[in-house]
């Protein structure tokens, strides 16, 4: 019960992340196909919102949304805070592979830093407030 | 100007996850099939404190956009680490969940991680 409740909050996590990076990078490249300067002017908002890709995007950032409260059911704050730090991580990954941006070595070492943090929190117990659940 | 949105971007995110963590907690443990994301949105409709605390994302998400406005992304990244932090302490003073050592520097990892990632 316990490895099934463990198997389901990583499940739910991944699919946290990959919503939340498919929605950034849907988002950043349609904002770059709109050409207007972005200003107060909640009409500009909604023209942008016409482009394919930042409609993608807000979508799945949305999801995003609704899926971390979800993982928020099944784990503690001072879990969920620390393992969806990965994220980070992800978007490092896919500036440097898919858009073949500069990483410097200091992003580099913040970027390992933040996945061994993740790695250590997620080794401790998900839900301490439930009592099944608790270590 | 710029302290003055920090702090409310700050006080925002550590609102809408401190509420949004009590109360889904209240509402059981959700699943993120087609229909369990109708059931969280009737979830949010019925719930007045989990919908301040989506309310309080949005007012985080457009003070962040206020920020990098003015504001380099290498200033606004660890502006925004600073929530984190309040928010460990928050969860075992308020929420009551059993921070650990391992969890503490798990933790702290992440958060010079994220400083020197937006630094």
């Amino acid at each position: 019960m316990r490895r099934s409740g463990a198997l389901k909050t990583w499940a739910v996590l991944l699919f946290f992340l990959t919503l939340k990076a498919a929605g950034n990078s849907w988002m950043a490249w349609g904002m770059k196909q709109v050409p207007e300067r972005m200003s107060l002017d909640p009409s500009l908002y909604l023209h942008a919102m016409l482009n394919p890709f930042v409609a993608l995007g807000i979508i799945a950032l949305i999801l995003s949304l609704l899926t971390r409260m979800a993982l928020l059911s099944l784990a503690d704050l001072s879990f969920v805070l620390p393992v969806t730090a990965i994220g980070y991580v992800v978007a490092v990954v896919i500036g440097k592979v898919w858009l073949h941006e500069a990483v410097s070595s200091q992003r580099w070492l913040g970027a390992l830093l933040i996945f061994g943090g993740a790695l250590l929190v997620g080794s401790t117990s998900r839900n301490t407030t439930t009592k099944a659940d608790s270590e | 100007m710029k302290w003055l949105l920090v702090a409310v971007m700050v006080t925002a995110t550590v609102l809408a996850d401190l509420l949004q963590s009590h109360e889904m907690k209240q509402a059981g443990e959700q699943s993120v099939s087609a229909g369990g994301f109708a059931r969280l949105l009737q979830t949010i409709a019925r719930r007045r404190l989990l919908f301040l605390g989506v309310a309080c994302n949005a007012v985080s998400f457009f003070t962040f956009m206020a920020l990098v406005q003015s504001e380099p992304l290498s200033f606004a990244v660890p502006a925004s680490a600073s929530s984190f932090v309040l928010e460990t302490v928050l969860a075992k003073f308020v929420l009551h969940e059993h921070i650990g050592a391992r969890r503490t520097a798990g933790a702290l990892a992440v958060l010079a991680g994220v400083v020197l990632v937006g630094g």
